[in-house]
């Protein structure tokens, strides 16, 4: 594998074993810098162990993979200079203060006293923890915790930082929150690998997707490649008069080739696309025919339909899959990840 | 291609920019000696706060010293040196081995307890020298053999118990108990590390503190055992603990147990330090 300079992460068919089990079978990963880079599977897929491997928490047991030019497996304690990590779980001392835990992780990367204080006082400023600053952790609440354990991983503004579930088991608001706080990061130039396994998390934040089931990468691309390579877009047309909607989708059904769905109570009529362009067609035949359109959407298929076409089954259906370094989420809330992709 | 793209183009070869900035850092192929020392004077701090907000963790070196003194003292003193006052000397150093031993059994059981936290987690992925977060507590717990060893033998002056050695025996004492107590440590140190909960450590060091401290001269005068049991307590180190601690303290001399008490400190290290770290490294 030669060196890329371009490259943040760089891995090629990389494989942990558990026993005989093989948790993560042969994934090749390339994320650019700069970039949010998404790993989405279900439970049990070898995200986290993925993620571990990169971070020099699990040894490789077979494949390579550099970050920003370093060997995972022979350069440690580079690649930890590279690196923040922040868990599924906070990984801050629950004996300290929130100033006391990025004093200690300051301290231990080599700040002065002095830096390290005016890093801690930006960090809390920056995550809307100072007011909390000198509360002890075991008063936090899910949200606060998680943020303090971002801020403590960027106390010596790593140019990469790994997300493992950044936002598993938070509610709607403080997911929205760490959102934002998550787009900053890359505004100030960090290169984010996040894993996920709400559909909708990977679709708003990461430039480009890896999906990952069972140990195997079955696809990767942008969100919208992902989803134009299985699903279909919809033409949804709302009618102004509910009698035109046999000529309607008879008219439709001559274009595209397909059968479309009306829905007579709601004057409402989906036709489905081959290729985005087709809405056009079918609007100017309406309009041919003289059928009134009060409004109309086109929608692309939603990366729930794509992981199920991707993986035969859907999102949340493969909780049965244990991989032992990735079965920490089983407080997850099945429903919410369907219901957050629709 | 993508209709969605957050960002312009312009903008990642910016970030591209800031990006290469960052990593114009110095990055260190190794940990020098100067920030293994540095790591794991911060982490000593770590415990030490940790210690003033776990008051209970203090416990073990605190209540425990004021307590057993009196109460072996006034069991044990007739029985064994005629008077509660003629057995002082012997049972003050026996005590402070003791107590120390009790003390070192903790460092195990918390650092077995630390490993299972979320904070280690953390530990493992910051460029830190790997025996920093085992040397740390260590070092922190110097302070629970001194706190021990000073307590205990507070307890017995106020006792009665007026010792020999005078102010710098005492001293010698209390330097040779915390340096014992650091030794002694290594042995639940890698209890600690091989250990799977923090319950099972606690069990096995206990077993193994129990004969250290009843099969040795803290209590009774070894004469009084049988043979093959005196032969233990013999060579047991932690009797050449306590007979240092009672020819500093008792006669303010540095005698041949002084060397003796030395030399089994360091065999223990020996032994149980290497086995610690790596078996701790292979966790870290």
């Amino acid at each position: 594998m030669h060196t890329n300079d371009t490259l943040a992460v760089h891995a090629e068919g990389l494989v942990k074993t558990f026993g005989d089990q093989r948790a993560v079978d042969g994934v090749d990963l390339q994320v650019r810098r700069g970039e949010v880079f998404g790993v989405l599977g279900p439970n049990g897929a070898g995200k986290t162990t993925t993620l571990k491997m990169l971070a020099t928490l699990l040894p490789i047991d077979g494949g390579r993979a550099e970050v920003f030019g370093h060997d995972v497996s022979r350069e440690g304690h580079v690649i930890r200079q590279l690196l923040g990590v922040t868990g599924q779980y906070a990984s801050v001392d629950e004996n300290l203060t929130a100033t006391e835990n990025l004093l200690l992780f300051g301290r231990l990367q080599g700040l002065s006293r002095a830096d390290s204080k005016r890093r801690a006082a930006t960090l809390l400023e920056q995550f809307d923890l100072t007011e909390a600053a000198a509360k002890p952790i075991s008063a936090f609440s899910g949200g606060m915790r998680r943020r303090l354990d971002l801020s403590a991983s960027l106390i010596t503004r790593p140019p990469l930082i790994f997300l493992d579930e950044p936002t598993t088991g938070l509610d709607p608001r403080t997911r929205g929150q760490m959102w934002e706080t998550i787009r900053e990061l890359v505004d100030e130039g960090c290169t984010v690998l996040l894993t996920t396994q709400y559909l909708d998390e990977a679709d708003q934040l990461a430039d480009r997707i890896a999906v990952i089931d069972r140990g195997v990468k079955v696809a990767e691309g942008t969100s919208d490649e992902l989803k134009s390579s299985v699903g279909r877009s919809s033409l949804t047309v709302h009618l102004a008069d509910r009698d035109d909607l046999v000529v309607a989708t008879t008219t439709a059904r001559a274009l595209v080739g397909e059968d479309p769905v009306p829905s007579p109570e709601s004057r409402r009529l989906s036709v489905p696309l081959e290729r985005s362009e087709q809405a056009v067609d079918v609007l100017v035949a309406l309009r041919e025919k003289g059928i009134g359109i009060e409004s109309l959407t086109v929608q692309k298929p939603s990366l729930d339909e794509v992981f199920l076409a991707l993986t035969g089954h859907a999102a949340d259906s493969d909780t049965a899959d244990s991989d032992t370094a990735d079965t920490d989420d089983s407080d997850t809330d099945d429903s919410t990840t369907l219901e957050a992709a629709s | 291609m993508s209709t969605l793209t957050t960002t312009p183009p312009g903008d990642a070869t910016q970030r591209v920019t800031v990006d290469t900035g960052v990593l114009d850092r110095r990055l260190a192929t190794h940990v020098s000696l100067g920030q293994t020392v540095a790591q794991t004077m911060t982490l000593a701090w770590r415990a030490t706060m940790k210690m003033r907000r776990n008051f209970e963790q203090l416990f073990d070196v605190t209540i425990q010293p004021l307590l057993f003194t009196a109460m072996f003292a006034y069991i044990f003193g007739g029985a064994i040196s005629g008077s509660v006052k003629d057995y002082l000397p012997i049972i003050i150093p026996g005590l402070i081995g003791q107590t120390v031993l009790t003390a070192c059994v903790a460092t195990g059981v918390q650092l077995r307890e630390d490993m299972d936290k979320g904070v280690f987690d953390r530990f493992k992925v910051l460029p830190i020298a790997r025996i920093a977060p085992l040397a740390g507590p260590m070092v922190a717990d110097l302070i629970r053999y001194a706190i021990a060893s000073t307590l205990t033998f507070a307890t017995g002056i106020a006792m009665g118990y007026r010792p020999g050695g005078g102010v710098l025996g005492v001293l010698g004492a209390i330097v040779l108990a915390i340096f014992a107590g650091w030794s002694l440590a290594w042995i639940f140190t890698w209890f600690g590390t091989v250990g799977k909960t923090a319950q099972g450590v606690q069990g096995i060091s206990l077993m193994v503190m129990f004969p250290l401290t009843f099969l040795s001269n803290a209590f009774v005068p070894t004469e009084t055992m049988p043979g093959w049991l005196r032969a233990f307590a013999d060579v047991n180190p932690v009797s050449h603990v306590i007979s240092a601690i009672r020819s500093l303290a008792n006669d303010g001399q540095v005698t041949g147990e002084v060397g003796w008490a030395l030399l089994g400190c360091a065999a223990v290290i020996a032994v149980f330090a290497p086995l610690s770290v790596r078996s701790f490294n292979r966790k870290m």
